[in-house]
């Protein structure tokens, strides 16, 4: 009765009597959910236009913010650092394109997604050896990015935003809407999603692709960019980084792995959800529950909806 | 214009022509020195035997493969080597055997995807979805919605191909391969696995792709009533090898065409 008591009327006894907590509980999640999604986002954008899970999507992020910082501590001014860093990006993407896809293309899924285990060793290793292994510190203040804080009074207490969260939620926001137009009303995001379905088809209509994986790859790669800064921008940057790409896996559960707006509603419920059981069922289970209570949350979707909230209906005709 | 069928009748000048071309799978030879032509504005058929290599040379000729000897001529331009994304730029369409459609899309998606490289507005346009992309987009929506008024499958269009039955799924295909605007459209077994209405269906299409359109037409067929029906000419391969090539009612007689479709007594 008691432990009945305290899962499901305790924590919201406790919402109702501090109501300035659960919004800084649920600012705090909602911007862990719009990094997730800006994760997940470039995940949607390689699965979308090529049917692969990419696993080295994490090691992309890690070793974009790596390049950015290694330049600047090498005397390579912010924002030369930044285009250089782009550039990276970009012959990364064409490195893929030919050495990774090209040479498998028509083969199964499951080997594509096992080259990009390949890949992500091979970011790891060429991104220890130029960079060294220690965490770095982002350069948040020479990108003029904000930082410092607002804190609002609201209900009673305090809510504490960080500037450079608002900052992430809106780029994110910018990021995902512009490449939900992109994918679903023009004649490259036709082509991406042509290539994703069948490639002898999108083949024999004149899709080339070489241009379409090189330019999804160079898109994951941007979005990865944006989200090393923002995430490096919290904690340092480091290769532990590289685990959230774990993360991006549940929001893509219950997003769909094929849907963009997926990809920012399902970080915002993971993150949320995420904080909110950390911060008030938590204790009951001794803590730390933030680390798996995502996965917990995917299982449930699974269940009853496998596609996830957008994902494409699947179709089968038997 | 299409010019009546019968012995001897050229129907145009040579469009593509296939000179002593081979290809062979390791120790398979799927295609031994084979040569014929289409001529333009014809509907030249392809038969015989399964594992004849008639889906190999289609794939020769739209790029898929690479023949190993031999060479294509394509509106006078000669290549021993092509890719498939060329091939649909220089106007060679086809559509598949076993239906490749973009099965997650819809009707409309699909066509339009057959749409892509007549559409030329950069990038940074379509991003904007804005201006000169966006009147792009209505002009070819246009153009689209003419071919399926064309295939008769207006009420079908917002619906995911995924989803419709084998017979409407041929047919969207063969709409996104007109939507290249084709100047040789290869169809490999259109009728395949079709009940008599929808061959008869799909005949009139083909029949009148050519007609309106003008598209000549190469396609591989099994129900030899539909081919002496459709074709201007036919090709005949067996195991890799071309045993004959003529009009149909020569085909219809010629020994070896028989030997090769009932077998010969040794």
């Amino acid at each position: 009765m008691h432990l009945l008591y305290q899962i499901f009327i305790d924590p919201f006894v406790q919402m109702g009597s501090a109501p300035d907590l659960l919004v800084q509980t649920l600012w705090e999640g909602l911007v862990a959910g719009v990094l997730y999604a800006l994760i997940a986002l470039g995940f949607v954008l390689i699965f979308k236009a090529s049917g692969v899970f990419n696993f080295a999507q994490g090691i992309m992020v890690v070793f974009s913010a790596l390049t950015l910082v290694g330049l600047y501590e090498h005397g390579v001014p912010a924002f030369l650092a930044l285009a250089i860093t782009v550039g990276v990006m970009f012959v990364l993407a064409l490195a893929v394109e030919r050495f990774v896809l090209r040479p498998l293309v028509n083969q199964a899924e499951i080997i594509l997604f096992m080259a990009t285990f390949g890949l992500t060793y091979i970011l790891i290793g060429a991104g220890e050896m130029i960079f060294g292994g220690d965490p770095k510190v982002m350069i948040t203040d020479q990108l003029l990015l904000p930082t410092g804080s607002y804190t609002i009074k609201m209900l009673g207490g305090f809510v504490q935003m960080q500037k450079i969260d608002i900052a992430a939620a809106i780029i994110a926001s910018l990021m995902v809407a512009s490449l939900a137009v992109f994918f679903q009303k023009t004649r490259v995001g036709r082509a991406l999603r042509a290539v994703a379905d069948s490639h002898r088809a999108a083949l024999s209509v004149g899709i080339s692709l070489e241009y379409i994986w090189v330019t999804v790859w160079f898109a994951a790669g941007i979005v990865a960019l944006a989200t090393g800064i923002m995430w490096g921008a919290r904690s340092n940057v480091s290769f532990a980084l590289e685990i959230i790409a774990l993360k991006a896996l549940p929001v893509l559960i219950l997003g769909g792995f094929t849907s963009i707006p997926g990809a920012i509603i399902g970080g915002v419920i993971i993150g949320v959800g995420e904080k909110l059981g950390e911060f008030y069922w938590g204790p009951l289970f001794g803590s730390g529950i933030e680390s798996w209570l995502a996965y917990v949350i995917a299982l449930v979707f699974l269940l009853f909806r496998p596609q996830g909230l957008f994902g494409e209906r699947i179709i089968e005709r038997i | 214009m299409r010019a009546p069928s019968g012995p001897d009748v050229a129907v145009g000048d040579v469009l593509l022509s296939v000179e002593n071309v081979s290809l062979s799978f390791g120790g398979v030879k799927a295609v031994s020195d084979v040569s014929f032509d289409i001529r333009k504005g014809e509907i030249r058929a392809i038969i015989g035997p399964n594992g004849a290599g008639k889906t190999s040379m289609l794939n020769i000729i739209n790029g898929f493969y690479q023949p190993q000897q031999g060479r294509i001529n394509f509106k006078g331009e000669t290549r021993s080597k092509m890719r498939p994304h060329d091939a649909a730029y220089g106007g060679i369409a086809r559509t598949f055997q076993n239906v490749a459609l973009f099965r997650g899309m819809t009707v409309l998606d699909n066509i339009m995807a057959g749409r892509t490289l007549k559409m030329h507005k950069n990038f940074f346009w379509q991003l904007l979805r804005f201006g000169p992309a966006l009147t792009e987009e209505v002009e070819h929506r246009h153009r689209v919605e003419q071919i399926i008024d064309f295939l008769k499958i207006q009420e079908i269009r917002r619906t995911p191909v995924g989803r419709l039955p084998y017979g409407l799924q041929k047919r969207v295909e063969l709409g996104r391969a007109l939507a290249t605007e084709p100047d040789l459209l290869l169809l490999d077994e259109p009728m395949a696995g079709m009940n008599i209405e929808e061959k008869e269906d799909m005949s009139r299409f083909v029949l009148d792709v050519n007609d309106h359109y003008g598209t000549t037409i190469a396609l591989i067929e099994h129900d030899m009533g539909v081919v002496m029906d459709l074709s201007d000419r036919v090709v005949v391969l067996d195991h890799g090898i071309k045993i004959a090539d003529g009009t149909p009612d020569e085909i219809k007689t010629d020994r070896g065409v028989i030997d090769a479709y009932l077998g010969v007594a040794h």
